[in-house]
């Protein structure tokens, strides 16, 4: 167990009840996750990647095995959630929807209307913070998701597939920006996406998860410097390697079958 | 085709003109008698009539008392248990066969246990129109909760609003507003027709006058009291509409 992890998860098993049937999703799970790391989930759908983030939050109990969470603060509110849709409370005006985390601190109303408006700015949506989700672009709507994770200062940022609805080119640009956010804010982010090749752009290391239930299939460190370029060959080289390491497992797979 | 703004406007006025002309021609041409329907043109007399002698003030001011107090006392009682049924499984099935004993009982059929607790005053009257706008509020209420989105509540459990009163103040309840406003809308016109039928066994109200009225075959007062009715609840509906536009602007 290395002192510094943030996150330490030992055999780890998730499973589901289901018409009375136990559906195993995901057994044997290791990782350690040091403070500050960028981690990327990768499997296909099914593997227990968005299950893995609700047990972390707390809102699942896992089946077996223990996750410990190593915050500084030791608040509940260490961590914060990005869903794949923004999930927006439509009745809110965006910057309430980003002060919604913080209802739950003492701050006072001002307070939280102010450090809203400063996390808008930093996702570059600075004189947004008075319309209506309804009026925003499904860019937009993921940038104030983001922003209501980030406002509550968190330490870890788990984040379920964020970009996988948006165009490309907005995908792009808010892969950037949470590059920027990342490296400026010293958090730790687990990312979960199907995307290999946007988690080797984005992680320091990349674990993908395969099978049926799912497991660790391959471990990855993600050694190229940033700023990264797109489509770098260090990068595809890395994303075949992850395709090679679940296809290979997909095959045997096939023969066990 | 350019929507010319006033069409809608012209087109109301139109029908309601013709409306009116049917009315007036009806007993003028003596295809009914005028003591059966009486001319519109009857009215303006009867209710200047009424006015003066302070019985349509009277009147007007104890049904919207009886009114304003059942719709409060209904919609309350129905907010409050359409919440609880909607938020809990357990709760809904222990009251699942109580609402169907108790549901198709009309608000009517309550005026002698109306009577007998609380005799033949205000509180009765109120108690009759309050059932007729529980059930309306109460299934508007529970439908609403139920039907609030998931995903929304797992971003209240995210956020650390995860206990059944935290989840309903900060999503249930401004999700499932549209829905609880709907039942209450509806409610406005019911408590009308609870207002007259309630006030039919003898608490004072438009309803008593209007009984009074027809025993004596006084057609013309009747109308005036039911062209009453129609402005208040116009006047109502019109003042909700403002509340719920205010309410609900965040919508597109």
């Amino acid at each position: 167990m290395s002192a510094d992890a943030i996150i330490t998860i030992r055999d780890l098993a998730l499973a589901f009840e289901q018409n009375g049937v136990r559906n195993e999703v995901l057994r044997h799970l290791d990782l350690d996750v040091p403070r500050g790391q960028f981690l990327a989930i990768v499997g296909s759908s099914g593997v227990g990647k968005s299950t893995l983030l609700r047990v972390l939050m707390g809102l699942s109990a896992p089946s077996v095995g223990t996750v410990t969470v190593r915050t500084t603060a030791g608040t509940e509110r260490a961590m914060a959630l990005v869903f794949q849709d923004a999930r927006l409370l439509p009745w809110r005006r965006v910057a309430a929807n980003v002060s919604f985390g913080l209802e739950k601190t003492g701050l006072t109303k001002a307070e939280r209307r102010d450090q809203a408006l400063k996390t808008l700015a930093s996702v570059g949506l600075r004189e947004h913070g008075d319309r209506w989700p309804h009026q925003l672009s499904g860019g937009q709507r993921q940038r104030v998701a983001l922003a209501r994770a980030l406002c509550i200062r968190p330490e870890i940022l788990l984040m379920d597939e964020p970009f996988s609805a948006l165009d490309a080119p907005t995908r792009e640009a808010l892969q950037d920006e949470l590059i920027r956010l990342w490296q400026s804010q010293g958090i730790t982010v687990l990312f979960v996406t199907h995307d290999i090749d946007e988690a080797v752009y984005l992680a320091d290391r990349v674990i993908a998860l395969g099978g049926k239930p799912g497991e660790v299939r391959s471990s990855l460190a993600v050694e190229v410097e940033r700023p990264r370029r797109r489509g770098a060959p260090s990068l595809s080289f890395l994303a075949d390697r992850v395709k090679a390491d679940l296809a290979a497992e997909a095959d045997h797979h096939d023969w066990v079958i | 085709m350019a929507a010319n703004k006033a069409v809608p406007y012209a087109l109301g006025a139109a029908g309601l003109g013709a409306f009116l002309g049917i009315w007036q021609a009806a007993p003028s041409f003596g295809f009914i008698s005028s003591a059966l329907l009486p001319k519109p043109s009857d009215i303006p007399a009867a209710f200047v009539a009424e006015i003066k002698s302070g019985l349509w003030v009277d009147a007007v001011r104890l049904s919207l008392e009886h009114y304003a107090l059942g719709l409060l006392c209904g919609a309350f009682a129905g907010v409050v248990l359409g919440i609880l049924t909607g938020m809990s499984a357990r709760f809904e099935w222990t009251l699942a066969w109580v609402v169907r004993v108790l549901r198709p009982i009309p608000g009517l059929a309550w005026v002698p246990f109306a009577i007998l607790w609380f005799g033949v005053d205000q509180p009765a009257a109120i108690f009759i129109i309050a059932i007729g706008v529980f059930w309306i509020v109460f299934f508007a209420t529970q439908g609403a909760i139920r039907a609030v989105d998931r995903d929304l509540i797992e971003v209240a459990d995210a956020f650390g609003f995860s206990s059944g009163f935290d989840r309903l103040r900060k999503v249930m309840l401004p999700a499932a507003l549209p829905g609880i406003l709907v039942g209450l809308r509806t409610s406005l016109g019911q408590a009308w027709m609870s207002v007259v039928a309630a006030e039919l066994f003898g608490v004072a109200g438009l309803g008593q006058r209007m009984t009074q009225a027809s025993s004596l075959l006084a057609t013309d007062i009747v109308v005036v009291y039911m062209l009453t009715i129609a402005a208040l609840y116009g006047l109502m509906d019109t003042l909700f509409l403002a509340i719920q536009g205010r309410l609900l602007a965040y919508r597109p």
